[in-house]
């Protein structure tokens, strides 16, 4: 970072940026970020939002959670949580939130990426300085597509990972590749989705003329998929039989769409913007019109990184939870989309990450629309979100046979079995209450009842 | 392969000037014929939320023509602008997702040597051995044939399996992908040596070291070098798909990077580094064959 210089005959004297004192508008926005995390007013929400987002997910249920604390009282539970977490040495989750944990098992990390607005608070914890800040080294990787997530987590060289959030549980079930126990340790985003359909298409904004579209989705284990099977399916079109679901890696649909190769997609932003930027589709339906508050991706590692380096995935865990906190604010998205768009991240023209990070954006069919919650990056693993993909992947037969939904769901999207330690403390767990219903396209989902959830569509796909 | 350069040598420099320019002239006048008709509706009979639309779509409203075709194919101008921008600074470095044009040609480069090297120790002394035996060449024969025409790419996915690390994948495909041009044309080379200098060799009775050294080595080595020609133009047409599929460095993965912000001029720069670069590979191999070549 330079300072101010008018007689630096190498510069120009009016440098990019507003305030002069950085090379860059994206330097200029990351100090000014920087500065926002500092402030007093913002380290105290971060910290209560960690502390929070801890507790929940080492309590899903808010009935558990206050049974447990009551029934065994505050010193068990920390022992019994220190079990699975290295933070019963500490008086108070409080502090597991802001304190340093013990020493650092392991400081160079990698941690791989793809390049859209999902992984914004993965990708702003770096140049933001938020992972420095926990003693930690973070190379952030940008990857090619999410296979190759897979295949370098599964291979090791990748420490933690932006996931598509099913992926984990695909990857512990050994679903597409061999089974190794994958956890979600927080949810990315929330909504930030959307159906963009080819400009030509503009007459068919009903999905029941779609028969024979191919579309694109990022990955077969992927929300994606499972939020436009769901959408033609309730539109009356199999979309097995009816209509044509390839994956494409997220980058490469804007030019798939150009060519003609496909004609709309399920994805990521910012690509369904930056359809609408070249102006070859528009934005057909939010994913958020869908389900509002839908997880998308996540943040998550191997189980065996978490046993061996405990320290390092709480520190990891901060930081991530930290920079989620911050792209929560409103007020801090214009800024963010200044920070990510650059070329090491996004590498998007910034106006087209602000689109979509602010909620203010161009559809595509010549209006601007205002809908702020279009992106959120709210972290709660809440496990009936795992459920409820769990049932997609045994609609469509991904799955074959009996699925214990919530065995598999409490393995995958929690950090410690609450159930199991009350149970082994002579409690009874209430009997799951508390997974909270979503509502999805008008259609109530209750995880309590998932198998017959998963039965109850008129169009699904056999196992045979 | 110089001696046509003589006489129209000239000439054909002229012609190949002539066709380069010919070539910018179509394209300059090609781009600028699609940069003009975009042109925004005059800024004076448009609402607010027309205003602000247009902005969203990266449009200067109060602009009386869009001067600049964004998603169209660039014009010369902005080609030269964004070459020249590589050419100042090939070689910086801002972490691991954007590097200088010039050190993600050295991350590929480094990649093809160690593959091609590789691969250059296995199929030499293989090649030598099936050459000299008529009965490993028959026996190896299917294997070669079956394995040569396999797509290096399509080993990708079991590399990356069985090796567990992508860098190191990236340079297994290389190593497979320049190994069979080498082996067969050394094993090829090695077989068709003339039957009389080996005999001669024989009757002097020479060790059967000092043979494949100093009798069967040269005669064979035109051969193998043309062996090793092909090779590296393979190896450097596969590393730039290898690195567009793994990523990470490298100038496939500046061209798959490039791809995804939709940004062609960076893509035709790319291109047209890749091409240099492999034709000084060629001309450096062209110069190391001229200089084994003996005449009969």
């Amino acid at each position: 970072m330079s300072t101010f210089d008018p007689y630096d005959a190498d510069r120009p004297l009016r440098l990019s940026c507003r305030c002069g004192q950085h090379t860059s508008d994206a330097e200029h926005a990351a100090a000014e970020l920087r500065t926002r995390s500092e402030e007093p007013g913002f380290v105290e929400r971060s910290n209560a939002f960690i502390e929070a987002t801890l507790v929940k997910a080492l309590f899903p249920q808010d009935a558990v959670r206050r049974n447990f604390l009551r029934a065994v009282g505050r010193r068990t539970a920390q022992a019994a949580i220190a079990s699975v977490l290295p933070v019963g040495a500490l008086s108070s989750l409080q502090a597991a939130a802001q304190q340093a944990v013990g020493p650092l098992e392991k400081k160079d990390l990698k941690i791989g990426f793809i390049p859209i607005t999902c992984a914004t608070p993965l990708i702003m914890a770096h140049p933001l300085g938020f992972y420095s800040k926990q003693g930690l080294n973070v190379e952030v990787v940008k990857t090619a597509g999410w296979a190759l997530i897979r295949d370098k987590m599964l291979n090791r060289e990748y420490d933690a990972t932006h996931f598509l959030s099913p992926m984990p549980l695909a990857i512990s079930l050994g679903l597409g590749s061999t089974a190794t126990p994958m956890r979600v340790a927080t949810i990315q985003n929330t909504n930030g989705q959307a159906i963009t359909l080819a400009s030509k298409h503009k007459d068919k904004r009903d999905a029941k003329l779609w028969k024979g579209f191919k579309f694109a989705v990022p990955f077969e284990y992927s929300m994606h998929n499972f939020l436009l099977r769901y959408y033609v399916a309730e539109a009356g079109l199999n979309p097995d039989t009816d209509i044509q679901i390839r994956v494409v890696p997220p980058p490469e649909m804007v030019a798939n769409l150009r060519a003609g190769n496909i004609d709309g997609f399920l994805g990521p932003d910012p690509f369904n913007q930056r359809a609408v930027f070249e102006e070859v589709g528009f934005i057909h339906v939010l994913t958020r019109d869908l389900w509002d508050g839908h997880p998308c991706c996540a943040f998550g590692t191997s189980q065996a990184f978490i046993q061996q380096n405990p320290n390092t995935f709480i520190a990891l865990y901060r930081a991530v939870l930290t920079a989620a906190a911050m792209a929560r604010e409103a007020r801090n998205r214009e800024l963010i989309a200044k920070v990510i768009s650059p070329q090491a991240y996004l590498n998007q023209p910034e106006t087209v990450v602000a689109q979509v990070l602010t909620g203010r954006f161009a559809d595509g069919l010549g209006y601007v629309r205002n809908v702020p919650q279009r992106a959120d990056f709210d972290p709660m693993p809440w496990q009936s979100m795992a459920v409820w993909m769990l049932t997609q992947l045994k609609r469509w037969g991904y799955i074959k046979g009996d699925v214990n939904y919530k065995q598999i769901a409490e393995q995958v999207f929690l950090l410690t079995d609450a159930r199991k330690q009350m149970a082994a403390l002579g409690q009874k767990p209430p009997a799951g209450s508390a997974y909270p219903k979503f509502t999805i396209m008008g259609k109530v989902f209750d995880p309590e009842k998932a198998a017959a959830y998963a039965d109850s569509f008129a169009i699904k796909r056999v196992a045979s | 392969m110089k001696t046509w350069m003589r006489g129209d040598g000239p000439r054909a420099a002229l012609l190949s000037l002539l066709l380069l320019a010919l070539l910018l002239g179509v394209w300059h006048l090609a781009t600028v014929g699609t940069a003009a008709p975009a042109a925004a509706p005059a800024a004076t009979n448009l609402t607010p939320e027309q205003i602000e639309y247009l902005k969203l779509m990266g449009k200067d409203p109060a602009a009386e023509a869009g001067p600049v075709a964004r998603s169209g194919f660039p014009t010369l101008a902005q080609m030269g602008q964004v070459m020249w921008q590589h050419l100042q600074s090939p070689f910086y470095d801002n972490g691991p997702n954007d590097k200088g044009l010039g050190l993600q040609l050295l991350h590929s480069l480094s990649r093809v040597a160690l593959g091609y090297l590789l691969a250059a120790a296995v199929a030499i002394p293989l090649g030598f051995v099936i050459g000299m035996s008529p009965l490993l060449y028959r026996a190896l024969d299917p294997f070669i044939q079956v394995l040569k025409p396999i797509s290096p790419l399509a080993w990708m996915p079991l590399a990356l399996y069985t090796i567990k690390d992508s860098s190191v994948s990236g340079i297994f495909v290389i190593f497979i992908c320049s190994l069979w041009p080498m082996l067969i044309n050394t094993a090829f080379g090695v077989a068709s040596v003339r039957r009389d200098w080996l005999n001669v060799a024989r009757t002097l009775e020479v060790s059967p070291l000092r043979r494949a050294f100093e009798v069967i080595l040269p005669a064979a080595a035109p051969t193998i070098l043309t062996g090793m020609r092909i090779s590296m133009g393979i190896a450097w047409l596969v590393i730039v798909a290898a690195e567009m599929l793994v990523g990470g460095t490298g100038i496939g993965y500046f061209v798959w990077n490039e791809w995804n912000n939709l940004s062609l001029p960076n893509v035709i720069v790319a291109i047209l580094v890749i091409g240099v670069v492999g034709m000084a590979l060629d001309l450096m191999f062209a110069r190391l064959q001229k200089a084994v070549t003996y005449a009969d």
